[in-house]
């Protein structure tokens, strides 16, 4: 077997076991929403402001609508996984088409 | 490490994009003269994995989460500037579709996770190395300490970048406008977390990654030609 297929057996198995990132609660430090914000008491406005600037179809990986058991949330977790790999292929593709050289 | 849009604030996002944008082209001279087609599946699998690793959340004392990244591992098998492209369309696509780090902050997020962290975990795995065989021990020890420091220098970067924004953008009555940590307590979180935990998690996803490339595909890890840099 090509060490290619491999390596992509290697990152169908992460995607599939993605759901184990799930079951970290909690936010990490600095990435918290403007309604969570900790140790202090009031928002800033700019903060406020900014953190409106863009929405994103897929907030914090979750597909809208697929929360509630594990077994939803885990398989939308790993159906965003498919996605944004699905998406950074697709870029480097483009990219390797303009930067790589035959040899 | 993500920065979310609003914690900074113009100054220091805008001249994060403006450092950005020679890097990336930089990346991309570097390429066109290195990367071969055969070698853009590689390429592609580096992004995918980090962008995958980076969705595994490990949950520490205290009640904050982080992840690996895996960039001191592409740059291992790809060199430094590959990573930084592979990791930073993995950022991109993370900001724009999943909302994992602000469209503002891309060039900082870039800045930081796809060029500090990749290039000073190579030059510590090369410093290590030395002319060591690609079979050696040195490999996977040098990657797994370059990895473990890569890691933490972008993340006291991550800290520092907080940690200013009280001092540059503040009203009249001293509240802060973005992100209000300041220094003396957004760097010592950021370092603490990940000198203790993200940079341990960082370390052994390279070990175990390098240690299997070595068995199974040793080239990938002698291969010099997409590297970019001298042997």
């Amino acid at each position: 077997m090509k060490t290619i297929t491999k390596l992509w057996i290697g990152i169908v198995v992460l995607v599939l076991l993605v759901p184990i990132g799930l079951l970290a609660e909690g936010t990490a430090w600095g990435e918290w929403g403007i309604s969570e914000l900790e140790g202090i008491d009031y928002v800033p406005k700019g903060m406020a402001r900014l953190s409106d600037i863009w929405h994103s179809p897929l907030s914090g990986y979750n597909l809208p609508g697929w929360r509630g058991s594990f077994a939803i949330s885990s398989s939308g977790y790993i159906l965003s996984a498919i996605i944004g790999i699905g998406a950074t292929y697709l870029l480097i593709s483009v990219i390797g088409k303009y930067l790589a050289t035959e040899d | 490490m993500h920065i979310p849009d609003g914690y900074l604030g113009p100054i220091t996002y805008g001249l994060l994009w403006l450092i950005m944008i020679p890097i990336w082209i930089t990346a991309g001279r570097k390429l066109k003269k290195t990367l071969k087609t055969r070698q853009v599946p590689l390429l592609a699998i580096g992004a995918a994995f980090s962008f995958v690793i980076m969705m595994f959340n490990v949950p520490i004392p205290g009640g904050s989460t982080g992840h690996a990244v895996g960039g001191t591992l592409i740059a291992v098998v790809l060199g430094p500037w590959a990573a930084s492209v592979a990791i930073s369309v993995a950022l991109v696509v993370q900001a724009i579709f999943f909302g994992d780090g602000g469209i503002t902050a891309i060039g900082a997020n870039c800045f930081n996770i796809a060029v500090v962290l990749p290039f000073v975990g190579y030059y510590v795995y090369r410093w290590i190395i030395g002319n060591s065989d690609a079979n050696s021990s040195r490999r996977w020890i040098g990657a797994g300490i370059g990895s473990y420091f890569g890691i933490n220098a972008a993340a006291i970067l991550t800290g520092i970048e907080f940690g200013i924004q009280p001092y540059l953008h503040h009203t009249a009555s001293g509240q802060a406008l973005y992100s209000p940590y300041p220094l003396k307590i957004a760097v010592p979180t950021m370092a603490i977390e990940h000198l203790l935990f993200f940079g341990f998690v960082e370390l052994i996803v390279t070990v175990l990654v390098v240690r299997y490339l070595q068995r199974v595909d040793i080239t990938l890890i002698e291969q010099k030609a997409i590297k970019g840099v001298e042997a």
